[in-house]
């Protein structure tokens, strides 16, 4: 079948849906519409696949290495005859597999959503949004030219915004889906002066021809003669985009916005901020990489900050106690995982494993998260709380999440057979080959990780005696949704995903090596049975260690005081400081008067004074100071 | 022998209409003894239209530059779109307007203050351009006085009539010291003759500060907010888009034409000038708590922004403000148009009145809240495109592009602040102060025009296309 045809349809029908619903069906037959949105994205599922199966078993290779398509390109916006942007498609090896991550984690979560949502008031809404955040993703990950990347990003960046706000009878919903709309938005402005640079100096929106005319035109972009601060062109440029991707992936320190953002429905938790939306920064930079890669500066930045992040976010998440949190951190922290596993993927020791690692890691992630999320749904759908030290004792009374979530654990503690285990090794050792203390910053990680994992698992699952007023969980599309993923979990870590993605298309082997896996397997090991020791019972040894540990445990428990930071700078410093003391210049320079005398005859005289006082002229006394002022600068400078 | 005289008129085409509604008005006025209202607003607004249209008929455009005048596609053009938001403003200030009792004399007015704006654009000498310069003002500072029994009101006109005339003596100043560097006022000769030395220099700065002072760029715009918030809405909204358009599409000619040789100069100056601007703008706008006050701070960012396009490439400079003056227009009238109808029926101004909007007018809640967007530059409004070309333009620079970049991170403060008065309008918890409000029809026609300019002037790109055609023949 025909592409073009096919790409067509798979963005038309959810954003079909979504407008049918929103408008028509929406509020009459909130159920009906709930199928409805199903059925069209089982169908988006098998379309999807079908391009995933054409490009990789059938077309796709041309030169025993993957090639890139451009199925569809359409003259959207002509602006001028050297200024246009078009609608255009790529099909390459990332954005059929994001394609298929996308479609299929979406569809999980309409599955689990129908039983999950029931009885909402905006039951009908809740799906168009969905479908409305779908079409966006896909458009996202299909899209060939930047500037139409950006309007896709942003939309996904809407349509988040819309489901974090959902209950939006909650305060903290709203505050919530306001923080995380005005966060990504700083970062896409930083991401918008990226594509300006970019595009402005390549002459040309379009994502391959402006990879091909950076490459070209190396000379131009790295020159002396266009830096700023020390740094080129090219490194502002891929250092803007840097900033638009750490954004909407949530790297430190613009992360604040992702944990905040769970006080969205859990399955929204699970498909935008957990398996695609925040993973699209991600995308972004190995969309990118062929730029990224040739300034070695920006990469190592990314390196940093992605193993920083993975370290930082996963110390968070072991002080936790909202589910929901921790595993928003853990997100964070998986995210951390692979930016600097792209980061590592430097071009100077030859290795290239870096880029297919991150992407296979973004893929196995993309499973065990959403169902880490979907457990936590059931769970809290089943005892209402959202606080661990509430719960425990759960495994009899939900045993079909109890495996799906012990078999998570194992996948995201790299813990082999499960899929989690290949992926991470990918990562340590693209890694180790390149930079060393990356390395051992994603070593510590790992232990941690299997930690933090192993204290929710406990917590949950163990600690208190089994509560047996709880009814038992029965078979219905909820957990129909977490045993096919869990099936997913365990088998997905044997995709030969190195021959599918890397770099430069053709096949990488990512291949595991006992002697090399015994360090990290072991420490996740010694993080699970900590965690064991610590939660398997209830006792007082964890709050002991909390005491002992003191101030640093609190400081931790805070995020290290990073919202209280931005909140500083934001009511305190530009607020009170800056914006109150120039509302008192304008306040008593022009209502003053007005605001300190009462009654008609006051205010009349205030009024003459203030006329005779001249304030007028005071106006015009600035204004002459002002010219005087440019004429000293001009003057002086020429 | 027809045909010659037609030859002398056709370049005075839009500025013809506008004197024949203006003498039909003033015979009206003497010889009518009740005017119908509402008949008279209907026939004006059909003039300024055929004025819009006009703007689009290809004649009269002068090749000879030796005269005082000139008129090209583009300057019709720039033409049209002034005559165009004066009409969507008379047709917000219906309601108003029904029951002002000098109703005549504010047409007068206003027409005459567009008259004066056309002479300006077209001027290619600064005789007739200082001409056209103060017949643009002075009704003004008239209209601002229109809330007769409001002591705000006439403040506010006092503070502009003084604020102007100082702004005017100094632009006065500037051309003297021009005439005295190279002893003509005329643009083509100024375009060609006038080279680097100080008394140029000293002459272009007070030049360009003298119109600085009419698009409130600071230093220059303390005038502005006591203004905006003492004027009737639909004169501010006049003075924030009209008035402001006028001199941006005049610094357009002079700065990329006239004195292009002192590039260098006026690059600095609008590269200290636009960052003060959007710095000013913004803070001042944080905790404004009056909406005429807070768009009087807001647009002057906007301004600040639309500077950021004159250190681009002529063509693309050009393209981008008058795109940008367009979407502009478009995404304000919409937020003063909201104001307006607000305040002449409830006369609540403050942000804070608007708390729960939206429950007792969604209709007029969606219209502000696009009007917002696309001030705040959210995409797909047309503000996001507009903004888009400004930076783009402003970015070719490049040893500036770390200024313009400061310059742009602004925008997220200005995003804070436009979302700050959205969330007030939607929100739910609290009671609606202000009641459901009656929508007339001509206010019902030009909201619909406005809603349709902020969806369609981004996303249908052969507006911008247009644009830049014009520009290209124009440069």
């Amino acid at each position: 079948m025909n592409e073009g045809l096919i790409i067509t349809l798979l963005l038309c029908l959810p954003l079909m849906t979504f407008v049918i619903i929103r408008l028509f069906f929406g509020i009459r037959w909130p159920i009906f519409s709930g199928y409805l949105a199903t059925l069209i994205l089982l169908i988006i599922t098998f379309l999807s696949f079908l391009i995933a199966w054409q490009y990789f078993f059938i077309y796709g290779k041309i030169n025993s290495s993957y090639a890139l398509f451009v199925p569809i390109d359409i003259k959207w916006l002509v602006f001028t005859r050297q200024l246009s942007i078009n609608f255009t498609i790529i099909i390459d090896a990332i954005s059929v597999m994001m394609l298929v991550v996308v479609s299929f984690i979406s569809l999980m979560v309409h599955v689990f959503s129908l039983a999950y949502m029931k009885g909402e008031q905006r039951y009908g809404y809740y799906f168009a949004y969905l479908a409305l955040f779908t079409f966006a993703m896909l458009g996202l990950v299909l899209s060939g030219n930047l500037f139409e990347l950006f309007m896709f990003w942003e939309l996904v960046g809407i349509s988040s915004y819309l489901l974090i706000g959902f209950y939006y009878t909650k305060p903290e919903a709203v505050s919530a889906a306001k923080k995380a709309f005005i966060v990504t938005r700083f970062a896409d402005f930083g991401f918008l002066i990226g594509i300006l640079i970019m595009g402005g100096l390549a002459n040309n929106f379009d994502i391959i021809q402006i990879i091909t005319s950076i490459g070209e035109q190396q000379y131009l972009w790295k020159g002396a003669a266009a830096s700023f601060l020390g740094m080129s062109t090219l490194t502002w440029a891929c250092l803007l985009l840097f900033i638009g991707a750490a954004g909407k992936s949530a790297m430190f320190p613009l992360h604040i916005w992702l944990p905040d953002a769970m006080e969205g429905p859990t399955p929204v938790s699970a498909l935008i901020h957990a398996a695609t939306m925040v993973v699209a920064g991600v995308y972004l930079i190995a969309r990118f990489f062929p730029v990224f890669q040739m300034d070695v500066t920006v990469l190592h930045i990314i390196a940093f900050i992605g193993s920083g992040t993975a370290l930082f976010a996963a110390i968070i998440a072991c002080t936790q106690t909202d589910i929901k949190r921790v595993l928003a951190f853990s997100t964070i922290s998986q995210i951390g995982y692979m930016m600097l596993s792209l980061g590592v993927d430097d071009n100077l020791t030859g290795i290239h494993l870096g880029y297919s690692a991150a992407m296979f890691h973004l893929f196995t992630h993309a499973f065990f998260k959403s169902l880490l999320f979907l457990c936590a749904g059931v769970i809290i759908h089943t005892v209402h709380t959202n606080n661990m030290h509430e719960m425990g004792g759960l495994r009899k009374q939900l045993p079909v999440t109890h495996i799906s979530f012990l078999v998570a654990c194992l996948a995201i503690s790299g813990i082999p057979p499960f899929s989690g285990f290949f992926s991470k090794e990918a990562i340590l050792s693209a890694a180790y080959n390149n930079h060393k203390w990356v390395y051992a910053v994603a070593l510590i990680t790992a232990g941690i990780t299997a930690f933090y994992m192993f204290r929710l698992y406990f917590s949950i699952f163990w600690n208190k005696p089994v509560i047996t007023t709880l009814k038992k969980e029965g078979m219905g599309l909820m957990q129909l949704a977490l045993i096919v993923l869990t099936l997913l979990v365990i088998i997905t870590g044997y995709v030969p995903f190195g021959d599918f993605i890397s770099a430069n298309g053709k096949p990488v082997l990512l291949e595991v090596h006992f002697g090399f896996s015994v360090i990290p397997i072991a420490l996740s090991v010694l993080g699970f049975f900590y965690a064991a020791i610590l939660y398997y019972r209830e006792n007082n040894l964890p709050s002991s260690l909390e005491k002992s540990f003191g101030w640093f445990y609190q400081t931790v428990k805070k995020k290290f005081y990073i919202d209280e930071l931005y909140l500083f700078i934001t009511r305190i410093i530009i607020f009170k400081g800056i914006g109150s003391s120039i509302a008192w210049i304008d306040k008593n320079a022009v209502d003053g008067a007005v605001n300190t005398s009462s009654g008609i005859t006051n205010w009349l005289s205030v009024f003459i004074k203030k006329l005779q006082s001249g304030k007028v002229q005071q106006y015009a006394f600035y204004f002459l100071i002002g010219v005087l002022c440019l004429l000293v600068i001009v003057m002086y400078t020429f | 022998m027809m045909h010659n005289y037609l030859y002398f008129i056709w370049p005075f085409k839009q500025e013809i209409l506008l004197l024949l509604a203006i003498f039909i008005l003033l015979l009206v006025q003497i010889f009518v003894d009740k005017p119908n209202k509402e008949w008279t607003m209907q026939w004006v607004n059909l003039f300024l239209l055929i004025t819009v249209f006009t703007g689009f008929w290809q004649v009269g455009y002068t090749s000879d530059v030796s005269v005082m005048f000139q008129l090209s596609p583009l300057i019709a053009f720039e033409k049209s779109v002034l005559a165009f938001a004066t009409y969507l403003i008379s047709l917000q200030g219906y309601q108003w307007l029904k029951h002002q009792t000098y109703f005549i004399e504010f047409y007068v007015l206003l027409l005459s203050s567009l008259l004066g704006m056309f002479c300006m654009i077209s001027a290619t000498h600064f005789l007739f351009f200082y001409v056209g310069l103060e017949l643009s003002t002075i009704p003004l500072a008239i209209l601002a006085n229109f809330h007769l029994q409001k002591k705000q009101s006439s403040e506010a006109a006092f503070k502009f009539i003084v604020s102007a005339s100082f702004a005017s003596a100094i632009f006065l100043l500037g051309i003297s010291f021009l005439y005295g560097s190279i002893g003509t006022l005329s643009f083509n000769a100024i375009a060609t003759q006038l080279n680097v030395n100080p008394l140029s220099i000293l002459a272009f700065v007070l030049l360009f500060t003298g119109l600085l002072f009419k698009i409130s760029v600071v230093p220059f715009h303390l005038w502005t907010a006591d203004v905006y918030q003492g004027s009737p809405v639909i004169v501010t909204a006049f003075l924030s888009v009209v008035s402001k358009a006028s001199i941006l599409f005049v610094l357009l000619n002079l700065l990329l034409n006239v004195f292009y040789s002192l590039e260098q100069i006026w690059h600095l100056m609008l590269l200290i000038l636009l960052l003060l601007t959007i710095f000013v703008g913004n803070l001042f706008a944080l905790r404004q708590q009056n909406f005429k006050r807070f768009m009087a701070f807001s647009s002057i960012t906007q301004v600040g922004f639309i500077l950021v396009a004159f250190m681009g490439q002529h063509v693309l400079a050009s393209a981008a403000v008058i795109y940008f003056v367009v979407v502009y227009l478009f995404s304000n009238l919409c937020v003063f148009g909201v104001i307006s109808l607000v305040s002449t029926t409830t006369g609540k101004e403050n942000i804070a009145d608007f708390k729960g909007f939206y429950q007792s007018n969604p209709f007029l809640a969606w219209v502000l809240l696009l009007g917002l967007f696309s001030l705040a530059g959210i995409p797909p409004t047309a503000g996001f495109f507009g903004k888009f070309f400004l930076l783009l333009s402003g970015i070719q620079h490049v040893q500036y592009f770390s200024w313009i970049t400061i310059a742009a991170l602004n925008l997220i403060i200005t995003l804070y602040y436009y979302l700050r008065v959205v969330v007030v309008i939607f929100q739910r918890d609290a009671a609606a102060e202000i009641p459901k409000l009656y929508i007339s029809y001509p206010i019902k026609v030009s909201f619909f025009i406005c809603i349709v300019g902020v969806l369609l002037v981004g996303v249908a790109s052969w507006i911008y296309q247009y644009i830049f055609t014009l520009d290209f023949a124009a440069f």
